[in-house]
Order: structure tokens, then sequence, then C-alpha cells
């Protein structure tokens, strides 16, 4: 990664986290608002997803067409196309953890902002769960050049 | 609807959607958070610096806002410690064995009209929302 792509990874970060921050998705209860359709349904979340797709949307194949990204030799992305078990245990997994605490991957780690102890135990127990999947076979980890998969 | 708050969810959407895009032209990554943690776990020298750097920013860009607009979000958790790391075993284990998460998969993923990315999608959201309904209408907590 070259400076520039470090410098824009930072940049890139700081935007994620402030509109973690503006849309309150970093806050769990937004989160499980959403996703507790039977209570008192907050619709928020749908809006933050279809905002941030409107643009990848758009964005993502005007980018990808481009053959090379700008400040490196390739696009990183996974390889895998087809849709098989363990996409869908992965996903379920990963789904069960989301809804019994609402905070998923980006929120958790830009939720350190609040030095909250539970942002801390969350994460720390992310990692082993990370560290865990290794004893899986088959990980994505190894990615490819393809801007198609 | 309680605290349906559709103009600031639209505007960060629109945010973290840059952020990708911004982020993919410019690196050619993938902004999917899951991936760059994992890609940490352990971390590889010439590799580990941008996610540090990307991560980083997730929390300094919260903090800003923190600044620019005190008091204006809180974090509420509802679970106990034990169902915390539970549940953070569990995003751990799961978006490595399903290769994503909300940004990789939902946000990143569709974006490049991916198939396995919009099943996983699918897929999460209902595992999520049956258990916060099980959790909060079944057993009642």
């Amino acid at each position: 990664m070259t400076v520039s792509g470090c410098f824009t990874a930072l940049v890139s970060g700081l935007l994620f986290g402030l509109g973690l921050a503006v849309s309150h998705m970093v806050d769990p209860a937004k989160v499980l608002g959403f996703l507790d359709i039977a209570g008192n349904w907050d619709p928020s979340l749908a809006f933050v997803m279809g905002g941030a797709l409107l643009v990848t949307v758009v964005a993502f194949p005007q980018v990808l067409g481009r053959g090379k990204p700008l400040q490196a030799a390739s696009f990183v992305a996974p390889v895998k196309s087809a849709v098989d078990r363990r996409l869908v245990a992965g996903a379920a997994t990963f789904g069960i953890g989301w809804g019994l605490v609402g905070l998923c991957p980006g929120p958790a780690i830009a939720s350190l902002a609040f030095l909250r102890l539970e942002s801390v135990v969350f994460l720390v127990a992310m990692v082993g769960g990370v560290a865990l999947s290794k004893a899986f076979p088959g990980q994505p980890g190894g990615e490819v050049h393809r801007a198609d998969a | 609807m309680e605290n349906f708050t559709p103009l600031s969810a639209l505007i960060g959407g629109i945010m973290i959607g840059i952020s990708a895009s911004v982020l993919l032209l410019a690196t050619g990554r993938v902004a999917g958070i899951s991936g760059i943690v994992g890609g940490l776990v352990p971390p590889v020298r010439s590799d580990a610096l941008w996610r540090l750097l990307f991560l980083g920013g997730l929390v300094v860009g919260v903090l800003a806002w923190r600044a620019i607009r005190p008091g204006d979000v809180v974090l509420t958790f509802d679970a106990s410690f034990p169902v915390i790391a539970l549940g953070g075993l569990l995003v751990g284990l799961g978006t490595r064995i399903g290769g994503g998460c909300t940004s990789g998969h939902g946000i990143c993923g569709i974006g490049r009209r991916s198939l396995r990315s919009l099943v996983a999608t699918v897929t999460f959201m209902v595992a999520a929302g049956a258990t916060v309904f099980a959790v909060r209408h079944v057993v009642g907590t």
C-alpha cells in the first residue's frame, strides 16, 4: 500500500465513521430498533443502507470498469462467486451475533470513541471469533484481483 | 414508528457509500470492515498500516461528530456482558466464515452486483431479526 493509499484509507475511515455517527448506527439500540420489527419499529437502518447503496450501486461498477485503481496495481475483491453452505452458515451466525447485541464490526470499532467497556468486551470476543474461524477451512483471505466475482 | 430519523440516516448512509467508493477507487480495496479486521488477525507487516489507519479513522470520525454535536449520539446497551461476549464471538466467527458483514456484503458486495453478497445480506438480516424477536418477544428480556 502506497503512502497516498494509506492517506486515502485514513480519510475514508474518517468519513465512514462520521457517517456511522450522523446516522446513529454506532448506537446498538438504534440498530436493534430496526431489527425489532414486532416492537417499536424504527426503519432508519433501511435508510442508511439505502443511502449507501444509492452511491455504491452507481459508483462501484464505474470504478471497477476503469480496470485499475488510482493508487494500486489492481483491485482486491473476493474471488468466490458460488452461493454455498459456508456463506449461508456464516451469514446466519453473524446475524445471530448481531441480533444479540446490535453491533457489527464497523460500529463496534467506531463505538470505541465512547470508551465503553461493552465495546471492548465485544471486540475482544470478536477477534477471538475471527481467530476461531481459522479452524474452519476455506476462509477468504487469499484475495484475488478479479473485479467481477 | 419510534425514533425514526430518515434524514440523518440517509445522509449518514450516503457518507458511508462515498467512503467505500473512494477507498475502492483509490486503493482497490473493499470497505468491508470484517475483512479489514480479518487481515489484522494476524497482522502482515506491509499490509497492516492502511487497515489500522482506516479503523482508526472510524473512531476519529465518531469523535469528530461528538465534538461537533455533543450529546447527539448516546450509546445504549441492552445485553449483559456474557451476551455481549457471545455476540462478539459469533460476529467474528460468522463474518469470516461467511466472508463479510453489513459493509462488506451489504454495501460493497451489493454495489458490486454480487449475488453471493445479496444472499448473505438477506440471510444475516433474517437471522438478526429472528434473534431480536426471540430475545424481546419470546424470551421476553
